[in-house]
């Protein structure tokens, strides 16, 4: 395959692994850009990556999984939007509704940043003609349909992410 | 001076963060003719290292890198 053709472009295998927002841009971004640089890509969502898949996302910052994770402030003067808040641990787990604070701060200081959502930077890919495959041991295991997931994509196993990334130049586990 | 490079087309990045420049610059010279040339603005700092990685990928020549009025300019030809 793409082995035995020097012309052939090169290959990025991505496995999306995570559901939360923090998690989600790294698969998304890697995959957008490769990409743009002619690269043929393929994403296998599994486990708690799977629902990046749906038409409509609600990835969320889940503070216990960021114990070091530092909070900005996406309001006020530069020098105070600049400052990093330590989260201690016990505010994080015990605080109702600090996630949902944590998930809107996280998304308006990455829009005040000039970042692109989650949903935006997937359509890019989408554009580019990413190729995105759907975990069916994950579907089968956490009760998804294939039409729940956006139209584009496709569903497999193992077997055919891993036919895929054999010949791919670069794999990432994310 | 530099020798002044004639732009077919112009797309500005300006506040857009990484990929988007990248990305947005694919899709723009996509459009475009083998040999016009892609005036691109962008102020992310990670543009210069970023468009010399893709010139590099993608064969399209990167003609020139500089800065202009604090911001990141890029004269890009299409392979």
């Amino acid at each position: 395959m793409s082995k035995s053709d020097p012309n052939a472009p090169k290959r990025l295998a991505l496995i999306a692994s995570k559901g939360t927002l923090d998690w989600a841009y790294p698969p998304f971004i890697l995959a957008s850009a490769a990409a743009a640089m002619g690269w043929e890509v393929t994403i296998f969502f599994t486990f708690f990556g799977l629902p990046l898949l749906k038409p409509k996302l609600d990835a969320r910052v889940s503070a216990l999984g960021n114990p070091a994770m530092p909070m900005k402030m996406p309001f006020g003067p530069e020098g105070f939007q600049n400052i990093n808040w330590p989260m201690p641990n016990i505010l994080m787990a015990n605080v109702p509704g600090f996630e949902n604070m944590a998930t809107s701060l996280m998304k308006q200081t990455f829009k005040n940043k000039g970042v692109a959502t989650v949903e935006e930077l997937r359509d890019m890919c989408l554009e580019l003609d990413v190729k995105m495959i759907g975990c069916q041991m994950t579907m089968d295991v956490f009760g998804f349909k294939k039409e729940e997931f956006i139209p584009q994509c496709e569903i497999g196993g193992a077997a055919t992410f891993l036919e895929f990334a054999a010949d791919a130049d670069v794999q990432l586990f994310v | 001076m530099t020798d002044v490079i004639k732009e077919d087309q112009v797309l500005d990045c300006s506040g857009m963060l990484c990929p988007m420049p990248v990305v947005k610059a694919t899709k723009a010279i996509k459009e475009m003719q083998s040999g016009q040339v892609l005036k691109m603005i962008a102020t992310d700092p990670g543009a210069p290292p970023d468009m010399e990685a893709w010139s590099r990928q993608t064969g399209n020549e990167l003609l020139r890198s500089m800065t202009e009025d604090g911001k990141f300019v890029f004269y890009l030809r299409k392979k």
